[in-house]
């Protein structure tokens, strides 16, 4: 067996952490740089100076999305980031209102974290999207109620790629005096963001999306007109008292450095991206039988969901095991379960089932998504000859039409 | 997901791909499992007139387990009776193929296939 | 520089790093991923997990990992409070502040808040808990060791009491572990709150040792990371740093102790002797061996840490969370020392790295701030 390692295509699962991030968080871990200090430690110069970095990354993420640094709040991942925009905003207003607007196809920490407000006495629409993944907005809006304190909806999905319209989004939330949060761990560094512009009051990132370190997320939190929240992790008093914890001073400069170079490089990276990404697209619409998932125009240049027809998930990837990509979200890729969001589109078992998401960065070349392209083709050729359902569409059988054996 | 060996080798190289002619009085077809379900067995069987099994052949669509649990009844069903082809057990197949516990639904639907096989080519009799 | 401030966070050991760069650099899958990359990056939490607990004498599936210690306590008493009916919290008179404040927000939800007390060395032992604990009391939270005095609690024997009351008992062991034997299994916790960068480990991981017959509400929903114990994606080289950590905190445990020890007892017979006024507080109690807490009147505190400072000395007046605050710590407050006492607090924690030298300069540094401080009249504590 080849002990080489299959060629990545799994960049919104997580990233590499770039070369020149991992090297500026080297120097804050060990004695040897002295910066390892507690942040929390007002007595030395070693408390200092890790205040000093933190505040240095602080400044650069919040610029990223058009922030002032003192409305960002540090968190060990985006996860967190939903975790607290959301149970701290329905906590603090839940005088006010117990509704909660979301979409099906968010992600798990979204989701889960509604799911648990419900059993608290909140309640929650989840508004369904439409086929192309995107919502419409005169169903938000008629889902909108006198108790409606926040919506939440995530900018960018993490399996089909699409860009929501916040700014359209947000200006209705506003509009409504309604608190807007948006989910914006896929979109922070590959997409524009503004957060006046967009009328966003709360709005989660990861670090670990765009080739900063795992464990490491922020929320940003609007102070003008300012948003209150109820602290999830109590302690210290760190974060404004919005969030507890030491600070991880070489996690934080991560985040800082890569958000730094995602503002410097994004432009032309997204240009060489959709270039690989179409190229992709390209090499693969010749396959019969193949459905992109997912609005194209209205997408990020680095994914490409698509469903091929007649062949089985999991045989797929096995099939695929010379590339690192995912059928669904990594979250939940560990389970037979189709995925979710696909189905919220409408799509039938099966195709979700086939469905292969590939998602490109920054270390991704030509050759690979060659290569990528190859191996799709011989696969699934391979499958569809074994596949009795291939030859039932291949003799013109509507399967829809056929009855199936239960088991 | 780890597999096997035998189930990576049969993944690989399945053994007896392919189709008989339906309509031949000697074939018998089973069909099982449903693509909503993530897997779908065709099995064929070529009787001969003594009522020994004389070839297999099997299509399928599904996971690694599925795959490799149909190409190995195709194996084992040759050369047997038909009766005797009827009283393989999933727990064979699945022992055979160290099948782990998720994937025991691949050998019980191996042996509806067999079975469904069996009972198309009777009812053609 | 002198780094005399371990209690408050550690440099990270070079070997640690070396296990860690490589879940930076080459080896950054997703553990949820079920591609080779993510198994990879899966199996290296699985090992990570064995090794933090092999540490605690835990068992592997007892570990969920945390992005510190701060979550891990919210984790433990939060997560209890959410699957119980509010009633009654016990909580140590010195605990940290993550254990403190996430119980005053249980009180706003309604639990009532309880708090046992201690010695003048700040222990509390069983007769005293035993009295604390009544019919109400859902969770006792006790902390192991002390992060200010150093002064350890008889976990074993609280463990006891709970048990007899039928009352589970989680323990803050931020700061004992990797500088005494924890045994989990033996202890009778059913709760247990880990930190990594207290033990040469990386900021930002830390774990929840939980008894598995104790039903927990997560913290962080989403994802169904940990068992679906604690959701979002793991921060994978943090905690293959904190299990090599953990490692190598088992393996030199003893020699660690003494090192620490030997450094702590020259230290405090130096300052007896040099500064007779000095008082050094808790000793009536078993201590972490690398801690000193101590005051030397009439001086206040925070100039003598600052003064410390400018010599190159890193020195704490206590918990580092708190250090911002002008009030006197909570933790002497607790232990009935007296307010002027209390506001001259000084607190050298030793380290690895530390040697005899580092003590004299501190002693000539502190004799002769002492002198300088009283000369000028100025910045002597409260009376």
């Amino acid at each position: 067996m080849s002990m080489k390692k299959p060629i990545y295509f799994d960049y919104s699962a997580t990233t590499p952490v770039d070369p020149r991030v991992a090297e500026k968080m080297c120097h804050f871990l060990t004695m040897e740089d002295g910066l390892f200090g507690n942040a929390a430690s007002r007595s030395h110069q070693y408390g200092w100076d890790a205040e000093t970095a933190i505040e240095e990354a602080r400044r650069n993420v919040a610029l990223l999305i058009g922030a002032d640094p003192r409305e960002i709040v540090w968190t060990s991942g985006a996860t967190e980031s939903d975790n607290l925009a959301i149970k701290g905003v329905a906590q603090f207003y839940k005088k006010k209102g117990n509704h909660i607007i979301t979409c099906k196809t968010e992600h798990k920490a979204v989701l889960d974290t509604c799911r648990h407000l419900e059993r608290e006495g909140f309640e929650v629409t989840y508004l369904d999207p439409e086929e192309n993944g995107l919502i419409d907005l005169a169903k938000l809006e008629a889902a909108m109620r006198d108790e409606t304190i926040l919506v939440s909806l995530m900018h960018v999905n993490n399996e089909i790629g699409v860009i929501q319209d916040v700014q359209a989004i947000g200006e209705l939330c506003r509009g409504r005096k309604i608190l807007f949060h948006v989910d914006a761990a896929q979109s922070c560094g590959k997409v524009a963001i503004d957060v006046d512009a967009m009328k966003i009051d709360l709005l989660s990132m990861s670090a670990h999306k765009i080739y900063g370190p795992k464990g490491m997320g922020a929320l940003y939190v609007r102070r003008k007109p300012r948003v209150r929240l109820e602290a999830q992790m109590h302690g210290g008093g760190h974060e404004r008292g919005m969030r507890s914890g030491t600070l991880a001073t070489h996690q934080i400069v991560g985040m800082g450095e890569a958000f730094r170079l995602a503002r410097e490089e994004m432009a032309s990276e997204s240009e060489r991206l959709r270039m690989l990404r179409d190229r992709l697209l390209n090499g693969l619409s010749d396959i019969e039988e193949v459905y992109v998932n997912g609005d194209l125009e209205r997408r990020v240049p680095h994914n490409l969901n698509i469903s091929f027809n007649y062949v089985e998930g999991e045989s797929l990837m096995m099939a695929l095991a010379d590339l690192a990509v995912s059928s669904g979200s990594a979250c939940t890729s560990a389970s037979l379960e189709p995925s979710y969001v696909l189905r919220a589109l409408g799509r039938s078992d099966e195709l979700a089932h086939s469905s292969i998401r590939f998602s490109i960065g920054r270390f991704t070349t030509e050759a690979d998504v060659d290569h990528a392209i190859k191996l799709c083709h011989d696969k699934i050729q391979k499958l569809r000859d074994l596949s009795p359902l291939w030859d039932m569409h291949k003799e013109g059988i509507d399967l829809s039409t056929v009855q199936w054996s239960a088991h | 997901m780890a597999y096997s060996d035998k189930v990576m080798d049969h993944y690989e190289n399945p053994r007896n791909v392919g189709s008989f002619d339906n309509d031949d009085a000697g074939v018998g077809t089973g069909m099982v499992g449903a693509p909503a379900c993530g897997d779908v067995m065709r099995l064929q069987i070529k009787v001969s007139e003594e009522g020994v099994i004389e070839d297999a052949c099997f299509k399928t669509y599904g996971c690694g387990s599925a795959i490799a649990s149909s190409s190995l009844v195709t194996e084992w069903v040759k050369g047997k009776t038909l009766d005797e082809a009827a009283a393989i057990k999933n727990s064979d197949i699945a022992e055979e193929l160290a099948l782990p516990p998720v994937k025991i639904h691949c050998s019980v639907l191996a042996e509806d296939a067999i079975k469904a096989a069996i009972t198309d080519y009777k009812s053609k009799h | 520089m002198v780094y005399l401030d371990h209690n408050a966070t550690t440099p990270l050991d070079e070997r640690v790093l070396e296990a860690m760069l490589p879940y930076l650099r080459e080896r950054y899958g997703n553990p949820s991923s079920v591609h080779a990359a993510g198994r990879e990056a899966r199996s290296a939490l699985e090992m990570a997990r064995e090794q933090v607990a092999a540490l605690v004498n835990a068992h592997p599936s007892q570990v969920i990992f945390t992005s510190g210690g701060t979550e891990a306590n919210n984790a433990a008493l939060k997560g209890f409070a959410l699957g119980s009916t509010a009633a009654r919290l016990v909580l140590g008179p010195t605990e940290h502040a993550s254990i403190r404040r996430p119980a005053e927000a249980l009180g706003r939800h309604g639990w009532q808040v309880g708090q046992v007390g201690c010695d003048a060395d700040g222990v509390t032992c069983a007769q005293t808990l035993s009295q604390a604990v009544d019919d109400q009391t859902r969770l006792v939270s006790v902390m192991w060791a002390n992060n200010e005095s150093g002064a350890i609690n008889p976990i074993a024997e609280l463990a006891a009491v709970c048990r007899e009351r039928g009352v589970p008992l989680h323990s803050d062991a931020v700061q004992a572990a990797g500088k005494l034997p924890l045994d989990f299994a033996a202890s009778g916790l059913q709760l247990m709150s880990l930190s990594a960068h207290k033990l040469y480990g990386p900021k930002g991981a830390g774990a929840l040792i939980v008894d598995k017959a104790l039903g927990l509400e997560p913290l962080l929903h989403g994802g169904g990371q940990e068992r679906e114990r604690r959701g979002g994606t793991e921060n994978v080289a943090a905690i293959v740093g904190f299990g090599r950590a953990a490692e190598l905190a088992q393996a030199e445990l003893v020699s660690r102790q003494q090192q620490t020890r030997t450094l702590r007892e020259r230290f405090e017979q130096r300052l007896s002797a040099a500064l007779p006024q000095a008082v050094i507080f808790a000793t009536g109690a078993e201590r972490l061996p690398n801690t000193s807490f101590f005051a030397v009147p009439p001086l206040e505190g925070r100039t003598l840490i600052m003064a410390l400072d400018q010599r190159g000395f890193a020195v704490a007046s206590g918990s580092a969370c708190g250090s911002g605050q002008h009030e006197p710590s909570h933790v002497l407050k607790a232990m009935g020392v007296a307010s002027a006492q209390a506001h001259g607090a000084v607190r050298v924690s030793f380290g690895q790295q530390n040697s005899d030298s580092d003590i004299e300069r501190l002693i000539t540094a502190l004799v002769s701030q002492t002198k300088q401080l009283q000369g000028m009249g100025a910045a002597t504590a409260w009376t």
